[in-house]
C-alpha cells in the first residue's frame, strides 16, 4: 500500500481539481478522497505537487533490439520515468524491424526484465517497414502491438496505406503515419525558408508533410480507419486535421515539445542536436501548434524521443542523422512553453500527456478507485537545470543542454511502485 | 593593423571594414604576381595544409599557389585518395591533418557548414575554400578586388548575377560581400533556381530583385556575374541545356543591352557556349583572367594574416633572440 498525501489531484477524465489523497493497493488505484487513513500504507507526502494520471508518450525510439549503443530498452525508460512517463509507446524501425510477433515478444520479454516503465511496442505497418508487403499485424497485435507505423518513413503509398487503414480498422488498431512527400524532400536537411536559404542547407518544403496529412485524411475518409499524424510541425497540417475532424473522420495528431519551443532560426551554427525530422519550422507554424494545442485540435503531446551516440551526431550537418531526445525536458517545455504563458490551463495540459493519448489507443486515463496505479507526480514551481550529462538515456543528442527549467517531474509511479523520484 | 579574425569561414560574418582591410593587404601581393621572381620568404617554415573533400582545381592550385609564394610549405589532402572514401569521419580526418601540426588549413567540402564544425575541433586557423551551397568567400574577395580596379569603387553597384543562384555559394559569398557595400541586386536564372527566399540574403542597405528575363536582367547593370552551369544540377530537377542556352547563356546582343562600362565576370570554370557566348568571355568587358590572378593576391594576403600576421613575426623576434 501506497498513500499519497496531500497532492493537488488533476483529474482529466472526471474534471476534479482538489487537494486529496490517493490510496493505492497493488497495481490499483484503492481510494481517492481527502484525509485517508490507511495504517501500515508507506506515505509519499506530495504536498505541493500535482498528482495527475501517469504520462503516455505515444511515440518514441528506444533503439532496441540492435542499437544498443544508442539506446536500451532497459536506459530509455528510466529516462522516461525521470520524465514522469509511466508507459511509452516505441516505434518499430529497429534492427530487425518490430513488422512479426517474435520481435514484438523479444521488446516485452526485455521490457518485463529491466524497463522502468511500460513499454507498449508498436508494430511496422509494412514488412521491414519497406512499404511493400503487409506486416504481420494481426499477430504482433496478440503480441501487444497498441498501433502501427512505418515510422521514420511514410507508409510508401496512398495505396498500401488504403490497405493498412482497412485492416487496421477490423483490428481495432490506429494507423501512425510518419507524414512526409519523401519526393518533396529530397535530400532536405532542414525545414526550406529564410535560414535554409542563408546557411546553405538544402530546405524541405512544409508542404511535404502538409501534402501526406492531406492523402492520410482523404485514405481516412475513404476507410473509415484511424489516422493518427505522428510530430506534426506545421500550420497546414493542422488546417487539414480540422478540416478532417470538422467532417467527423477519424484523424488524431500529436506534436512534440520541441516543435512547440524551437523554430529553424535557431539552426545558424550547424549544429547538429537542431536537427530532426519533421525539422524545426517557421515562428509562425510553431505559433499555430500553439494554438492547436490550446483549442483541442492536437491530441497529446509525444516526445519523438530519438536518442543518436555522439560520433553520429558529430559531423557535417547534412550527414547527421534526425532526432533528439526528449523524454525528461517535456513536462517542464510544456509548463515553460505552454502553462507559464497561459496558452493552455494546467489541466489541458495533463489532458495531452494522458487522456489525450490514452483516446488514441483506446484506453481509459484516470486518478479514480480501481484505475491503474500509474501516476506522475510532478511540480509547476520547482527551479531546476537539465544537463544532458546527467540525462539516464544513452544518448546527450538535445539542444535543451543547459536548460533552466520552473517545474518539473518529482515522482514517477507505475503500478503502484515508485519507480523514480527527485 | 593586425587581424580581427582568426578563421575565414564565410563574408556574412566579417564587416565592411574587415573587407577593406582584407583587401588593401592584398594590394601588395597583387603587385608580386607581375613581377619576374615571385616567391617571398614571409612564411618561410610554416604550412599551409589544403584539404580539398571535393574536388576542385582552381581553387587549390591557387591556394597552393599562394602558400608557394610567400615561402610556405602546403600539404595536400585531395577528394580522390581521401581516406573519407576508405570511412573515416570528417573529424578524424582533420585531426590527423592537425597531428602533423599545419599553421592553418585550407579547406573544401561539399557540406555547407562543414568548415564551421571543423573549426570548433581546431586551434588553427580555417579558411573556408567553399563549403557546400553556403560559401566561397575568398571567390567574393577576389571579385571584389577585380571590381575596384575595373570600376574604382565598391559601393553602390548594380550587380546583375545570372545562373543557378539557389546552389551557388560563389553568388551567397557575392551578395554578402557587395551586399555590405549597398549593391543593388537582379538576380536572374530559372524560377526553380531562383527561389523568393533568396531575397531575404540582402544585407541591410542593399537589395535583391528576381528577374526571369535576362534582357531586363543586365540593362542597368555595373557588373554582370555569369555562374557556372553545375550540369549535374541540371536533373533536379530536369531543366533541358537548350533551353537554359536559350534564355540564360550571356550572348554578346545580350550584353550590348548592359551599359558598355559594365564588366563580365565568371568565377570559372567556365563552359563557352553554353552560360557565356565565346566571344562574350574574351571581350575587353570581360575579367575572367584578371579574376584567377586576383585570386593568387587575395589568398596570399590571407595566409598572410592569419598564420604570419604582424603579432606573429614578433614572436619569432623573440625566439630569435634566445
Amino acid at each position: 500500500m501506497l498513500l499519497i498525501k496531500n497532492g493537488r489531484v488533476l483529474d482529466p477524465a472526471s474534471k476534479t481539481d482538489a487537494v486529496l489523497d490517493v490510496l493505492l493497493d497493488g497495481d490499483r488505484i484503492a481510494q481517492v478522497a481527502p484525509g485517508i487513513n490507511a495504517p501500515g500504507a508507506e506515505v509519499l507526502d506530495a504536498s505541493g505537487l500535482i498528482v495527475a494520471p501517469g504520462f503516455t508518450d505515444l511515440h518514441c525510439h528506444l533503439r532496441e533490439p540492435g542499437e544498443d549503443f544508442k539506446e536500451t530498452i532497459e536506459t530509455g525508460t528510466r529516462a522516461a520515468a525521470r520524465g514522469g512517463f509511466t508507459t511509452v509507446c516505441c516505434m518499430p524501425n529497429t534492427k530487425p524491424v518490430n513488422d512479426n510477433a517474435s520481435v514484438t515478444r523479444g521488446i516485452l520479454e526485455r521490457a518485463a526484465a529491466g524497463a522502468s516503465v511500460r513499454v507498449w511496442p508498436i508494430g511496422a505497418a509494412s514488412l521491414g517497414s519497406k512499404g511493400e508487403a503487409l506486416a504481420e499485424i494481426a499477430a504482433m497485435k496478440s503480441a501487444g502491438i497498441v498501433a502501427v507505423s512505418d515510422d521514420g518513413r511514410p507508409i510508401a503509398s496512398a495505396k498500401l496505406l488504403r490497405q493498412v487503414m482497412d485492416y487496421c480498422n477490423s483490428l481495432g488498431l490506429p494507423v501512425i503515419d510518419h507524414c512526409e512527400d519523401t519526393s518533396l524532400v529530397g535530400g532536405g536537411v532542414m525545414r526550406e525558408g529564410p535560414t535554409s536559404m542563408r546557411m546553405g542547407l538544402r530546405g524541405i518544403p512544409a508542404c511535404a508533410e502538409s501534402i501526406a496529412v492531406s492523402r492520410g485524411v482523404q485514405i481516412a475518409e475513404l476507410t473509415g480507419g484511424h489516422f493518427h499524424v505522428a510530430h506534426l510541425s506545421c500550420r497546414e497540417s493542422l488546417e487539414h486535421v480540422r478540416a478532417a475532424r470538422a467532417d467527423g473522420l477519424r484523424v488524431t495528431c500529436e506534436v512534440t515539445p520541441h516543435h512547440f519551443t524551437l523554430t529553424d532560426e535557431l539552426i545558424t551554427t550547424y549544429d547538429t542536436r537542431f536537427k530532426m525530422n519533421p525539422p524545426l519550422a517557421s515562428r509562425s507554424d510553431r505559433d499555430a501548434l500553439i494554438a492547436g494545442l490550446a483549442d483541442g485540435s492536437v491530441d497529446c503531446i509525444a516526445t519523438d524521443h530519438a536518442p543518436h551516440d555522439a560520433a553520429s551526431k558529430d559531423v557535417e550537418f547534412d550527414k547527421a542523422p534526425f532526432g533528439i531526445i526528449g523524454f525528461e525536458t517535456a513536462l517542464a517545455l510544456a509548463l515553460g512553453k505552454l502553462v507559464h504563458t497561459n496558452r493552455i490551463s494546467l489541466m489541458r495540459m495533463i489532458e495531452l500527456f494522458t487522456t489525450g493519448p490514452a483516446r488514441i489507443l483506446g484506453i481509459k486515463r484516470a486518478v479514480a478507485a480501481g484505475a491503474a496505479a500509474d501516476l506522475t507526480l510532478f511540480s509547476t514551481t520547482h527551479q531546476w537545470t537539465f544537463r544532458a550529462a546527467d540525462s539516464a538515456s544513452k544518448s546527450r543528442n538535445t539542444p535543451f543542454d543547459g536548460a533552466a527549467f520552473t517545474g518539473g517531474p518529482m515522482a514517477t509511479i507505475v503500478a503502484g511502485k515508485i519507480v523514480w523520484k527527485r | 593593423m593586425s587581424c580581427r579574425f582568426h578563421h575565414l569561414l564565410g563574408i556574412e560574418p566579417l564587416t565592411r571594414e574587415d573587407i577593406s582591410f582584407i583587401l588593401e593587404q592584398s594590394r601588395p601581393f597583387q603587385e608580386i604576381q607581375s613581377h619576374p621572381l615571385k616567391k617571398l620568404a614571409t612564411l618561410r617554415g610554416k604550412t599551409v595544409a589544403l584539404a580539398f573533400f571535393e574536388s576542385s582545381t582552381r581553387t587549390r592550385i591557387s591556394f597552393g599557389t599562394a602558400a608557394s609564394r610567400l615561402g610556405a610549405d602546403s600539404m595536400n589532402l585531395q577528394a580522390e585518395s581521401s581516406s573519407l572514401r576508405k570511412g573515416e569521419s570528417l573529424i578524424d580526418t582533420v585531426k590527423t591533418l592537425d597531428a602533423m601540426k599545419p599553421d592553418c588549413i585550407v579547406m573544401r567540402h561539399s557540406s555547407s557548414g562543414a568548415p564551421h564544425f571543423v573549426q570548433q575541433h581546431l586551434q588553427i586557423p580555417v579558411i573556408n575554400a567553399g563549403d557546400g551551397t553556403h560559401e566561397h568567400p575568398t571567390q567574393a574577395l577576389l571579385d571584389a578586388i577585380t571590381i575596384l580596379d575595373r570600376k574604382g569603387r565598391l559601393d553602390h553597384l548594380n550587380v546583375t548575377i545570372i545562373g543557378d543562384i539557389l546552389h551557388s555559394r560563389v553568388a551567397r559569398s557575392n551578395i554578402q560581400l557587395l551586399g555590405k557595400f549597398g549593391a543593388h541586386f537582379t538576380l536572374c536564372g530559372p524560377a526553380m533556381w531562383l527561389p523568393s527566399e533568396l531575397e531575404t540574403l540582402a544585407p541591410l542597405g542593399s537589395s535583391i530583385r528576381r528577374v526571369s528575363n535576362i534582357e531586363d536582367a543586365v540593362r542597368d547593370a555595373d557588373v554582370v556575374m555569369v555562374l557556372r552551369v553545375q550540369q549535374e544540377r541540371l536533373h533536379e530537377p530536369a531543366l533541358p541545356l537548350d533551353d537554359y542556352i536559350l534564355l540564360y547563356q550571356l550572348t554578346p546582343e545580350r550584353l550590348r543591352l548592359a551599359p558598355s562600362h559594365a564588366i563580365v565576370m565568371h568565377p570559372g570554370p567556365m563552359i563557352r557556349g553554353l552560360e557565356i557566348d565565346p566571344v562574350v568571355a574574351d571581350c575587353p568587358q570581360s575579367c575572367v583572367l584578371e579574376q584567377v590572378t586576383n585570386g593568387l593576391a587575395v589568398r596570399m594576403a590571407l595566409l598572410f594574416l592569419l598564420i604570419g600576421g604582424p603579432h606573429d613575426e614578433s614572436k619569432e623576434a623573440l625566439h630569435a633572440a634566445d
